[in-house]
């Protein structure tokens, strides 16, 4: 891998393989590093490799299928493309250092495009770190990338994507035995504000589909349970049992497969490393970098596209992703503002159009309280199964900030480093001292980004610094 | 429990603490121990609590195990390949 590129792109989801495309297309020396060892991010997880499964194809639905041009996009481009390689660390001079196969290199990028996709938001409840407990997004990950369905399985939560994996194990004939739907309906009057715009063309496309989908469950015969909360899963070594309040009725299922969702966040670990400036975004209840509307950061030549920036989904990443390399390539020198404004039109006018439903879903699907600042038995520390309890009572001994709270109780020093407990932890934290996320701030994130053995780093070749 | 939808696309040989199992070529580890219905990937260094492949995307780090050898690998971001040598991982990793 050559030390010296004009862009490097991470990440090769929908944002980063339009990036990428786009860059190498006007010429630039265009790198895209990705983690998996395929194209198409996680929402065309595989996409190559289920081309010749139009049994699965089938399951996942046309929408999945629309990946096939953008990853033959990349594949034509003249675009070196790097998969199995994990971005541990970069600076603000933008030098890039990864491991791929167990071996480091590190490298130089004239601008750098973040297009590092989404994490499902935590879903800290009682037994979630339960064998037998997974994400939806693990789950349709397996259906994916594995031909994998499961039997008996519970389904918990609320959003768009549940929904989708849902109907897609009803057409892989393995309907979920439950669906435990926590959407709330307090959520729906306020909601009702955004319908006007959710009402153009492309933004009723979604609603559309929203709707059949939501029928073709109804009539699946997979027992639904609306307005559920207080959400419990039992078990000693793994998945037993969950039981809930649907309408305020107590129930209970013997259940051995429960998956959770509520929405996706930005993955910020890569804008914090940096030092980019974050806000937080109290609509999609999470933190996203400050960027100007071509996606550039607060650091001079590093930008965010796509769902990295604040959620938008994965057309509208798509766009982004175009629009930031259009950017990239007028910092670069390769065009001027003129052609970068006229090339990315297009783009911004389709960007604008699939965000448009976005304020709806956020506010439909807004995640309760419960699992914003859960009680104080559950565990919102995976790694280091911390307590929001404990979280509480350090705030009650002065604890003002994440920082602090790691210092005190090792929260967010495993090896996620804070990746699923840092937006709790900051919540717990604003809630007890009665102002806001914002205000509270978030862990500071320090490199490696990925666990890199010391081996590793001593078998860097110097030369290869950049 | 986890079923293939196509049970003879497992092809590959790879081991889980000595266990031969079958695996699908481009699988992850995490798939292909989910699909031997393996419900202990790791065990936590503080209460010794037991965990599985939970994110499936990298994030979450519930997947580690030691994979030839080599301890903190995160099996949802490793192909399986022939004859691999998957164990559970306790504590910390560093054998302490």
């Amino acid at each position: 891998m050559s030390a010296a590129w004009d862009v490097v792109v991470v990440g090769a989801g929908p944002a980063g393989l339009a990036a990428a495309t786009l860059a190498a297309g006007q010429g630039a020396r265009t790198l895209l590093l990705d983690e998996q060892d395929a194209p198409g991010g996680q929402i065309y997880r595989a996409i190559e490799r289920t081309r010749d499964d139009p049994a699965l194809r089938r399951i996942l639905g046309p929408d999945y299928t629309h990946g096939d041009g953008l990853v033959a996009g990349m594949r034509a481009c003249a675009a070196q493309y790097a998969p199995g390689t994990s971005v541990w660390q970069i600076t603000p001079e933008r030098e890039v250092w990864a491991t791929r196969a167990g071996r480091s290199e590190a490298m130089r990028a004239g601008t750098l495009i973040l297009a590092t996709g989404a994490m499902e938001r935590p879903v800290p409840l009682p037994g979630w770190t339960l064998p037998g407990v997974m994400t939806v997004g693990g789950v349709q990950i397996l259906l994916k990338s594995a031909g994998m369905v499961p039997e008996g399985l519970v389904l918990a939560g609320s959003g768009p994507l549940l929904y989708l994996v849902a109907w897609q194990l009803v057409r892989a004939g393995k309907p979920p035995a439950a669906l435990l739907d926590t959407a709330s309906d307090d959520n729906l009057r306020p909601a009702l504000r955004h319908l006007p715009a959710a009402l153009r063309p492309t933004a009723l496309g979604y609603l559309a589909k929203g709707l059949a989908l939501r029928r073709v469950l109804r009539r699946a015969g997979l027992a639904l349970h609306a307005d559920v909360t207080d959400i419990r899963i039992e078990g000693d070594t793994r998945a037993e049992a969950v039981s809930f309040r649907s309408a305020g009725q107590p129930r209970r299922l013997v259940a051995a497969m429960i998956a959770l969702h509520e929405g996706i966040i930005p993955a910020q670990q890569m804008t914090r490393s940096i030092g980019c400036a974050h806000e937080w975004d109290a609509q999609q209840h999470a933190f996203r970098p400050v960027l100007d509307t071509w996606g550039n950061t607060s650091v001079a030549g590093i930008l965010v596209a796509g769902d990295a920036s604040g959620i938008v989904g994965a057309r509208a990443a798509e766009h982004a992703g175009r629009i930031a390399a259009w950017e990239a390539l007028c910092q670069l020198g390769r065009v001027d503002a003129a052609a970068r404004d006229r090339g990315a039109a297009a783009d911004r006018a389709g960007l604008a159009a699939h965000r448009a439903v976005r304020p709806l879903l956020d506010r439909l699907y807004a995640p309760r309280a419960e699992i914003l600042r859960p009680a104080d038995d559950v565990t919102i520390c995976r790694c280091e199964e911390i307590t929001a309890g404990q979280v509480r009572a350090v705030v009650a001994r002065g604890c003002a900030g994440p920082n602090q709270a790691k210092n005190f109780l090792r929260a967010g020093m495993g090896p996620c480093q804070g990746r699923l407990c840092g937006t709790t932890v900051a919540e717990l934290i604003a809630a007890e001292l009665g102002t806001g996320v914002a205000e509270v701030g978030y862990f500071r994130i320090r490199p490696p980004l990925k666990p890199v053995a010391l081996a590793e780093l001593a078998a860097m070749d110097t030369e290869d610094a950049p | 429990m986890l079923q293939r939808l196509d049970p003879a696309a497992a092809t590959l040989r790879l081991f889980f603490e000595g266990a031969p199992i079958a695996a699908r070529p481009g699988d992850s580890v995490a798939a292909a121990l989910l699909a031997a219905g393996a419900d202990c990937f790791r065990t936590t260094p503080l209460r010794g609590a037991r965990r599985a492949a939970f994110c499936m995307m990298g994030v979450c780090f519930d997947c580690l195990v030691e994979i030839d050898g080599i301890a903190n690998r995160q099996a949802c971001l490793t192909p399986v390949a022939e004859g691999m040598q998957v164990r559970r991982q306790h504590d910390a990793g560093d054998g302490a």
